[in-house]
Formats: C-alpha cells, structure tokens, sequence
C-alpha cells in the first residue's frame, strides 16, 4: 500500500499555479468558495489565499439549522488563520420555505436541495464580487459520486478534482490547514451525526487504495483480488463508480446537426486564453 | 564554432496567434540583446496546444505575412518555432520551423502524431512523412517536436544524416504526481534527452513550454544536454524562463573521440536487418 504518498511540495506548486492561471486568464482576479468547516473547502481557501492573495478569496459558511455547530466554528478558523473574505448566510429561511409546500421529502431530497440552495449564494456572490466558484470536491468523492450535481459539484474550476481523500489529507497538513479540521470524521453535515465514512460503508483509505488501482493503474478484477482486495468491495465501488458516471459529464444532447456542441464541435474552455 | 543558445520556455495563450507573435517577437529580442545566436520556442508556441477545432483558425501557410518579422529578425538570430502550418491542398501540420539569415531554412512536420490518453492530434492534423538533418551555420542539425523523440528510430535517423545538433520543441504536460521529487512526465523525459545525447554523441536542445490549458499543465523543465549526456542547464519548473547556454564546440569534439559509437554504427546492416524484418512481416 501507500502508493498515494504525494510530494505535496511539488502539487502545491502546480493547484496554486492552476488557480492563479486559470482564474487570471479569464479576467478577474478573485475567488469564490463555500466553507463548510470540512477539510476539503479548507484546503481549497489554503490553495486560493495562496495563489489569489487573502484578500480576494471570499468564503462563505450556509448552515442550517440542523448544522453542527462545530462546523461553523472550524470554517471561521480557516478563514481567521488565512485572514480571506468571510461571511455566514444562514439557508433555513429558503430551504423551509420550500420544505413547506414538499413536508414529506427525505433525507436525501433535504440534503440535495440544501447543496443546490447554496450553489446559488455561491455563484450570486461570484456576480457579486467578480469572482469565479472554486469547486471543492476531491477525487473520491468524484469518482464514488458522492456529492449533489448542480449541487457541491457545481464550480468553475475544481483544483483538488484529481486528488484522492488521502491526498488531500497529506496536502493539508504541508499547508497548515488547522489540525482541528484535519483529524475529524469527514461529514457532509447534512443531518445530525451524519459521517461520509459510515454512509459509504467504507474508509476513504481503503477506497482510496482501490480506486488508485481501479482508475489510475487501470488494474484488473483479478489483479485487485490478487492484490487483497475482497470481491465485494471493489464490486460495490466499481457500481458507484459506473452508476454516477452522469453526474461527472454534460448532459446528453440529441444529435441532428453535422456539428453538435461537444460532440463535433469542440473547443477548449481556455478557448482564445 | 561555439555559440550561445536561448531556451525560451514561454506560455503561449491558447488560438491566439498575435499575441504570441508578439511574445516570440520580445524573447527573441530579449535573445539578441543578451548575446544569443539561436533561440529555440516550444511546440505549437505561435498557437498553444489544446486547439481542437481551432487548428484550422490558427494555421499559417509557410509565405504568410504574419511570419516576416520573423524571417527579419532571424538575420540576427537563428530560430526554431512551432506552428500549426496548411498547405496548398488544405493539410494541417504541427510544425516547426527552423529561420536563419533572412529565410526558412528548414522544415519539420510532426511525424509521431500522440492519439491516446489526453492526446487527439492526429484527430486533427496531417502526419509528417520525413526526418532529414540540414546545415545550418552551427553545424548539422536535427529538427523533433515532442512524442517524435520517444520514436528511437527518429533521433537515431537525423545522427545517421549527419545531424550533431537535436532540437526538441515540446508541449509536453505534466502529470504522474507521486513521492519522487519530480513529476512522472518530467522524470520519464529527463532520461530520455540525456540518453539520446548519449547513445547519439549529440547535443539536445529541448524546450518545453509552461502554463495551463482546461486545467492541464505544461512543466517546463527546459534543457541544453552536452553530448556526453549531461544537463548543461535546465530551466525552472513549471514556471516561465529564458535559459542561456554556451555551447561548446569542443565539448563535441572531445565526446566523438571518446565514444565514437556513431563512427562505428553500421548503417548498412541496420539498413540490412529492416530489409530482411519487411520482407518477413509480408
């Protein structure tokens, strides 16, 4: 194991690079991100202070009501450490309004539309400010599908997309990320006691290993088997990995013209930058 | 003879051929003024790489005005730089040119076109059909662009065509982070300019550029290898620079009466085996 170890000297250089390029390239010299009190937020604001300066990194924490309170008060750590723009929009207001016509929605609707609801304060206040969204989600989660489309996954430019959980754990520390932020049970926070790992039903480590295997050594079943890993969790990973394939592409478009966008139409984003 | 060489590791902005043009124009000044007599741009520099769909939108015929000031100042100063050319009957190539006293001296089409991975040229482009060394006035040169030097039979080619100077024009972008202390890309590529120097008693002049493309990108890395395989100097990683080398004459001469494996290779039954590996493969 430990083929994830990471010199994050190096990564560094290049996700402060990609931020500071890719956010200058299109005109603006600001940054936008939510700020959960997670790790994952928290090393993006690290990444952004670093590359943008303090000053034009604006976070922002949208609790709800059933927020743990400690979220909120690692978030204004992280901000207070990096001395960035920072702010508390409480969702309650909107997300009970809705909840109102819809009483009996669950959990998951709940927690979807919370995501969604802060999506838009985010991409509001990249108008707001002239920023752009620094997307937060890490390559686990990407990969596993664990997080809400148009939601969390929503952002102009993700610098932490192609690292894995355990990276970003190793990357977190190189940068200084408060310890408190660090060592706590990854959650989503989206109901009282909720924890990522005991959703899934596995440790980001062990995931981590296997996904390295399965995507980025391009490995088979029987060399995963061979290698220790049981049959059923690389098939339960390899499911979520397949069945939340839509939600890492843009939506499907119906062919009818010679040039489709995307399809037969096909420019970089960085286009003319 | 000894000259002084500039390694421009520059950052191109994507389909936009005219302030590219301006930013080769201000290194190449950047050159002369500092004493440089050939100055070397990456790949693709007059058009950035990730260009998809705007290959057509950025490619010059080799008589275009756009490429005067260029020919001018190569009165200076020799250059090699890289361009999406078209030609008459409307094929695209990934190009290089190489500019000295005035004119186009010569040029390289891209003949190893990557298609894999987070590579689509030849989606795209026509594929180059010759690897042929020229004269210039440093001596013998060979002109690659990028995955042609991971072709051995590419760089071994121009030395059997005389060529003492390899030019290596590179968008090469970085990837395969891990514990060591360089990229995957970068490591992969360092072993790969320094052995071509060696096994071929040739100089390697490569230059990579740096920036990002949608995400991607380029880690620099650019450097002069002398002929016994070591790094004469190599430019900053992942961020801009004009690297400046002495290149020593000498320091050829004294590695061709060392190792003079290129005085002993035997064209004719190299030549022979190919003959005979065709003929049996039918």
């Amino acid at each position: 194991m430990g083929a994830l170890s990471v010199n994050t000297t190096l990564l560094r250089k290049m996700l402060v690079g990609f931020v500071r390029d890719e956010v200058y390239k299109v005109g603006v010299k600001k940054g936008v991100l939510g700020l959960s009190g997670g790790i994952d937020s928290a090393l993006v604001a690290f990444i952004a202070a670093e590359a943008l300066g303090p000053e034009n990194v604006y976070a922002y924490t949208m609790p709800y009501k059933t927020s743990n309170p400690e979220s909120e008060a690692h978030a204004k750590l992280v901000a207070d450490a990096l001395g960035i723009n920072y702010k508390v929009i409480e969702i309650t207001p909107m997300v009970d309004a809705y909840f109102g016509l819809v009483p009996d929605a669950d959990n998951m609707r709940r927690g979807n539309k919370m995501a969604r609801e802060r999506m838009t304060i985010l991409y509001d206040h990249s108008a707001a400010v002239g920023g752009l969204v620094l997307g937060t989600s890490n390559k686990t989660e990407l990969l596993l599908g664990y997080g809400t489309l148009h939601g969390d996954m929503a952002s102009a430019l993700n610098p932490i997309g192609d690292i894995y959980k355990s990276q970003v754990w190793a990357l977190s520390e190189a940068m200084g990320v408060p310890h408190e932020v660090i060592e706590k049970k990854p959650s989503a926070d989206l109901w009282a006691g909720q924890t990522d790992e005991q959703e899934l039903g596995f440790s980001y480590r062990d995931a981590d290993e296997l996904l390295y295997r399965m995507v980025d050594q391009r490995m088979t079943r029987e060399e995963l088997i061979e290698a220790g890993f049981a049959a059923d969790f690389i098939d339960n990973v390899q499911r979520k990995v397949q069945g939340s394939h839509f939600k890492r592409r843009l939506p499907v478009i119906a062919k009818v013209s010679n040039r489709t966008i995307d399809r037969d139409f096909r420019y970089a984003r960085d286009w003319g930058k | 003879m000894d000259f002084t060489v500039a390694l421009a590791q520059i950052k191109p902005k994507l389909g936009c051929l005219a302030d590219n043009l301006a930013i080769a124009e201000a290194a190449i000044e950047k050159g002369i003024a500092e004493g440089a007599e050939l100055i070397v741009f990456p790949e693709l520099a007059l058009t950035g790489y990730f260009l998809k769909d705007l290959v057509p939108d950025v490619a010059l015929r080799l008589d275009a005005p756009e490429l005067q000031k260029l020919k001018d100042l190569s009165r200076h100063i020799s250059i090699a730089i890289g361009l999406v050319e078209v030609t008459s009957d409307y094929r695209f190539f990934n190009t290089a040119l190489y500019l000295e006293e005035g004119e186009i001296r010569h040029v390289h089409r891209k003949v190893y076109l990557p298609t894999y991975g987070l590579f689509d040229e030849q989606r795209y482009l026509a594929r180059g059909e010759h690897f042929r060394a020229f004269d210039s006035r440093f001596g013998r040169i060979g002109i690659l662009i990028c995955e042609d030097m991971w072709h051995l039979s590419a760089p071994y080619i121009l030395a059997m065509d005389g060529a003492t100077s390899i030019i290596c024009l590179s968008s090469s972008p970085g990837r395969g982070i891990s514990d060591a202390e360089g990229l995957g890309s970068a490591g992969a590529w360092q072993r790969l300019t320094s052995t071509t120097a060696m096994f071929l008693n040739c100089r390697v002049f490569y230059c990579n550029r740096v920036g990002y493309e949608d995400g991607i990108n380029f880690w620099g890395g650019s450097e002069v290898i002398t002929p016994s395989g070591d790094v004469a100097v190599r430019g900053a990683i992942l961020d801009e620079d004009f690297v400046l080398a002495k290149v020593d004459e000498g320091a050829l001469r004294r590695e061709r009466i060392f190792s003079p494996m290129m005085r002993d290779e035997n064209m004719m039954l190299t030549v022979k085996e190919l003959r005979r590996i065709e003929r049996e493969r039918g």
